[in-house]
């Protein structure tokens, strides 16, 4: 089917669309949701980016240099997402509970960055 | 847009006082606003122990080698991090079995017509294998806990073990309330089976199990993986 | 119009519906177990209220002995854990138990049984927090508990272990409660009812859902950590084992600072609800009053710092948080304006209920005048840890909370009663209170910025701050005076008051269209609701003629609510002539709570090294607990139909 468009972007939210149409067209709910094909595709992906994930642990220069932090974190933040997007179906559901998630992981992202600053895990230079 | 949205029209036309603003369940509108409340929760936790990361006056220490003053005898870093990826690893196929039940539990009543489709399709088989992977990332987190204290790391030791133990504590007791949760559908499933009724039940303990295995997904990078 | 002669209480002769204790006990009923709230969370205000007497009596002068220093240190403690988790909130909750499902035209809340849970977890809970200091060993670490001080190492006894598991009890009565209004706001509003034509009470009630949701689990785990500090030897707050002094406070007031917005914003509802009834207008700028307490709300969560501009967590850290606070000002204030220009133009009516929903809009301006100048690092520098501080906050909890309290229970009484109170005790208790009021706090300004610490149980003559002190002391024992003719004017008025009509102060919204007080049912039919003030667009359409109306064009999803265009209903009947089927009432709810308390009060024994009464208390505990949720899990709602 089109599930091969869905896959190995790591960004489920693009690459899900044309895989929904098709589900959306073959489903007899005439619902929106994620079909067995995209689940085993979404825990694929979660096992790919573990695996990219611990094996960059253990290159020393990787670790050692400015991108080893925001690779992790942005690696981390897309099986977040994909979890939550498509196990959760919170991409099919009503947009009622995207507000009802995204609101309290605002505040406490928000909140958890605020704290670094404030105990000094985190800093900005000012000025020259 | 519901798991059996069909079912609540039904409900609503024949009855009129189960009428609801937005035609969705309450319950999965009640855990959406829990699972609003765990997201602080965590975050509580998870911002303490980055807080007291490096500020530990003894050791052992999660990345780092020990030596003594600051620990009895020399150790190595305590944090296992192949073990801890093979529990992870564990927890998130047990995301994936748990699509599955609820898949299993919604389509209960189509046609099953191909062997592939009769094992997915069994909602038992996947609460089964959602339980036994969250028992054994239970497992994993006892050998771990238990191994850290043989080595010398307790709740009490430092502020690492007191701020890990705490938040992966939790973790792990949030993880046992899920299998106790599956494990009682498991039970109502071979009592008297699981239909599209329930899919309602299903979807809420599922929506808490993905919860869980997400929140785990912070801890594993923030704790093991960042040093 | 009453078909009915006996008097319209609880009593239920006329409606079937059970009386007695156990009815009580069992009961899921939203107003029901509003009514508890309301009685439970007087008898705390009135008790914090002793509290408060007898510091005021141990400061009327310079070096008075009424007291021990250990005891003061229990009573003010015990006073602000009392007035903030025992006595405000529940009182809010009183109110949001009664009134939200019959202002958005609902039956009940959406899960009724877990409302009951609530419930009593917060009565046994406030128990068990309130009874320890007729022991003399009441929580004595301040309301706010600061680490290190109630840590094992500083505070051996008991005391800060009756806090610690005390409050861990009250949020999990809050939490639940919070998750039940959410699920009730968002689903269970009649047909028609968008989110714009909520009344404000409601309205402001759902961000206050929201603020329990995010901020109470913060300060769980902030005990959490103090708990096992002090039961299991963890160092979250061990500065030995490099912990960090300041851990306690941010995480406290990352919490704490919503707080005090979940403590105002259902008095400023139901201040929106008073001023335009007794106005005869519609609330000015209702989108702006929506879109502000919003705000207040998302705010609320970027000020906390404020609390600790004394610490030294650098200009950076201070002016952002200064910049903040004086940020969160706006929106408050806009509020004030729309409040005054809601009653410019209105024909004023001076019941009880405007006299206090006024004295707030006056008396709160006052306090967050001194709360914008608390914003500013450096003179907070000067005020913090003063009376001065003490000042601001008595005037908006006290001007605020308690003002738009007194103003709900006045205008809300003939609804859940079904008699008037007394107008002429009211306005007695008014006046008498706002002096009284005025004068206890007024001074603490001035002996604050003469340097008057707070927490101190006694002070030497000659700093300047003698006659202030005994000025407030005055005020706050004539303020036992105005609060026992409130509480004559409360019982007698429930017993003897004039039958009350339906609407007795032809206000606008769902709740005033049914009998009072309402049947077990709420509605006999829910309503098709057309606008912000259904009633209104009855009896007096020129009211409204400005406010945007819906006539007709429901959606297929609302006509099939079975629903009828707004009306009065007059008529007490019972549900089961109509055939509405009512939640069960039942027992489990109460059991899991006490099996709760249980738990914890085993905890208590670990402390004292008794391990066998520890185990004991939270074995039977866990399995009462097991037991009877599974219980209440596997049963159903509603009798089968």
């Amino acid at each position: 089917m089109a599930q091969k468009d869905s896959a190995p972007q790591g960004h489920g939210e693009h690459g899900g669309a044309p895989a929904v149409a098709h589900a959306a067209a073959h489903d007899a709910d005439a619902h929106a949701h994620p079909t067995w094909k995209q689940y085993k595709w979404v825990a694929l992906i979660l096992l790919l980016i573990t695996i990219v994930e611990v094996w960059v642990y253990y290159i020393p220069s990787f670790v050692a240099s400015k991108l080893f932090v925001p690779a992790l974190l942005i690696m981390s933040a897309v099986k977040f997402a994909i979890v939550v997007l498509f196990y959760m179906h919170l991409k099919y559901d009503a947009r009622l509970f995207r507000a009802l998630f995204t609101g309290p992981l605002i505040i406490a992202v928000v909140t958890l960055i605020s704290l670094m600053f404030l105990f000094g895990h985190l800093a900005v230079r000012i000025g020259s | 847009m519901s798991a059996s949205p069909a079912l609540d029209h039904v409900h609503a036309g024949a009855h009129g006082h189960h009428y609801t603003t937005t035609g969705l369940d309450n319950r999965k509108i009640a855990i959406w606003a829990f699972i609003g409340s765990e997201c602080m929760l965590f975050t509580s936790l998870i911002s303490t122990y980055l807080i007291y990361k490096g500020r530990s006056v003894v050791g052992p220490f999660p990345h780092e080698a020990c030596a003594p003053p600051a620990c009895a005898t020399a150790l190595k870093p305590i944090l296992n991090i192949p073990i801890t990826s093979a529990s992870t690893f564990v927890l998130l196929m047990s995301s994936l079995a748990m699509v599955l039940a609820l898949a299993a539990v919604e389509n209960r009543n189509l046609p099953k017509l191909t062997t592939g489709d009769r094992i997915l399709g069994s909602s038992k088989l996947w609460l089964w294998v959602t339980c036994i992977l969250g028992a054994t990332f239970l497992g994993f987190q006892s050998f771990e806990f238990t191994s850290f204290v043989h080595e010398g790391l307790s709740i009490r030791t430092n502020l690492f073990g007191s701020s890990f133990f705490t938040l992966t504590g939790f973790h792990g007791a949030h993880v046992t309330a899920g299998v106790i949760w599956l494990g009682t559908l498991l039970a109502i499933d071979y009592k008297r089976g699981l239909g599209p009724a329930d899919a309602i039940n299903v979807d809420i303990a599922a929506l808490y199990w993905h919860f869980v295995d997400v929140v785990w997904i912070a801890i594993f990078t923030l704790i093991y993986l960042i040093r | 119009m009453a078909t009915v002669a006996a008097s319209p209480t609880y009593a239920g002769s006329h409606s079937g519906e059970a009386t007695g204790l156990w009815s009580w006990l069992t009961t899921v009923d939203h107003k029901r177990i509003g009514v508890l709230y309301l009685y439970t969370s007087l008898f705390f205000f009135l008790f914090g209220g002793l509290e408060a007497v007898v510091i005021r009596a141990q400061l009327a002068g310079p070096n008075k002995h009424l007291v021990s220093a250990e005891m003061y240190n229990q009573l003010f403690t015990m006073h602000g854990t009392t007035m903030v988790f025992l006595a405000i909130m529940p009182l809010s909750a009183a109110f949001f138990n009664f009134l939200i499902p019959l202002q958005i035209g609902a039956r009940d809340v959406a899960f009724p049984r877990l409302n009951a849970f609530s419930y009593w977890v917060y009565a046994f809970g406030g128990l068990f927090i309130t009874l320890p200091i007729f022991f003399a060993v009441a929580p004595d670490g301040g309301w706010f508990g600061y680490a290190p001080l109630t840590t094992r190492q500083f505070s051996q006894g008991l005391n800060i272990d009756f806090w610690v598991l005390g409050l861990q009890i009250l949020g999990i009565s809050s939490l639940a409660a919070a998750f039940n209004f959410i699920t009730t706001i968002i689903n269970l509003r009649a047909p028609g009812m968008n989110l714009m034509r909520m009344p404000m009470f409601t309205w402001m009630s759902f961000v206050v859902q929201f603020l329990i949701v995010l901020a109470f689990p913060v300060i769980t785990i902030a005990l959490v950590f103090l708990q096992f500090d002090r039961f299991f030897g963890t160092n979250f707050y061990n500065i030995g084992a490099g912990g960090d002094p300041l851990l306690w406070q941010h995480l406290f007031w990352i919490f704490g600072h919503p707080e005090v917005y979940i403590l105002i914003l259902p008095a400023f509802g139901l201040v929106s609800e008073v001023l335009p009834t007794n106005s005869k207008k519609p609330l000015f700028g209702y989108p702006v009053m929506v879109y502000s307490g919003i705000l207040i709300g998302f705010l609320g969560f970027g000020v906390w710092a404020h609390h600790m501009f004394s610490v030294g967590m650098g200009p950076i850290a201070d002016t952002v948080f200064g910049l903040t606070t004086l940020l969160i000002a706006i929106p408050t204030g806009v509020k004030i304006f729309n409040w005054i220009f809601t009653m410019w133009g209105g024909s004023i009516r001076f019941t009880a209920a405007m006299k206090f929903a006024i004295g707030l809009v006056a008396l709160f301006t006052i306090g967050g005048i001194s709360g914008v100048s608390h914003a500013s690092p450096p003179a907070d520098l000067q005020q913090t840890d003063t009376y001065y501080i003490v000042a601001h906050f008595h005037y908006v909890l006290f001007g605020g909370s308690i003002m738009g309290i007194f103003a709900g229970i006045y205008h809300y009484f003939p609804k859940m009663f079904g008699r008037m109170m007394s107008e002429r005790l009211g306005t007695w208790h008014f006046w008498l209170n706002f002096i009284a009021m005025n004068l206890t706090f007024f001074p603490m300004h001035f002996s604050g910025l003469l340097g008057m610490p707070r927490r101190i149980y006694t002070y030497d003559a000659g700093q300047g701050w003698d006659t202030f002190n005994l000025i407030s002391s005055i005020g706050a024992f004539m303020l036992v005076f105005s609060t026992a003719i409130f509480v004559w004017n409360f019982f007698r008025s429930k017993s003897n008051g004039p039958i009350a009509p339906d609407n007795p102060w032809d206000a606008a919204t769902l709740e005033w269209s049914i009998p009072s007080p309402p049947p077990e049912y709420n509605f006999a039919e829910i309503p098709l609701v057309e606008s912000r003030y259904p009633l209104w667009d009855l009896t007096h359409p020129e009211r409204t003629s400005e406010i945007p109306h819906t006539h007709g064009g429901w959606s297929e999803h609302e006509k099939e609510a079975d629903a009828k265009p707004v009306h009065l209903e007059t008529e007490r009947r019972t549900a089961k002539e109509l055939g509405i089927p009512m939640p069960l009432p039942t027992i489990k709810p109460l059991i899991v709570a006490a099996s709760i308390i249980i738990m914890f009060s085993g905890l208590l024994f670990i402390h004292r090294d008794d391990k066998t009464m520890a185990f004991t208390l939270i074995g039977v505990g866990a399995s009462m607990l097991v037991g009877f949720l599974y219980a209440w899990l596997l049963s159903p709602l509603e009798e089968a139909h």
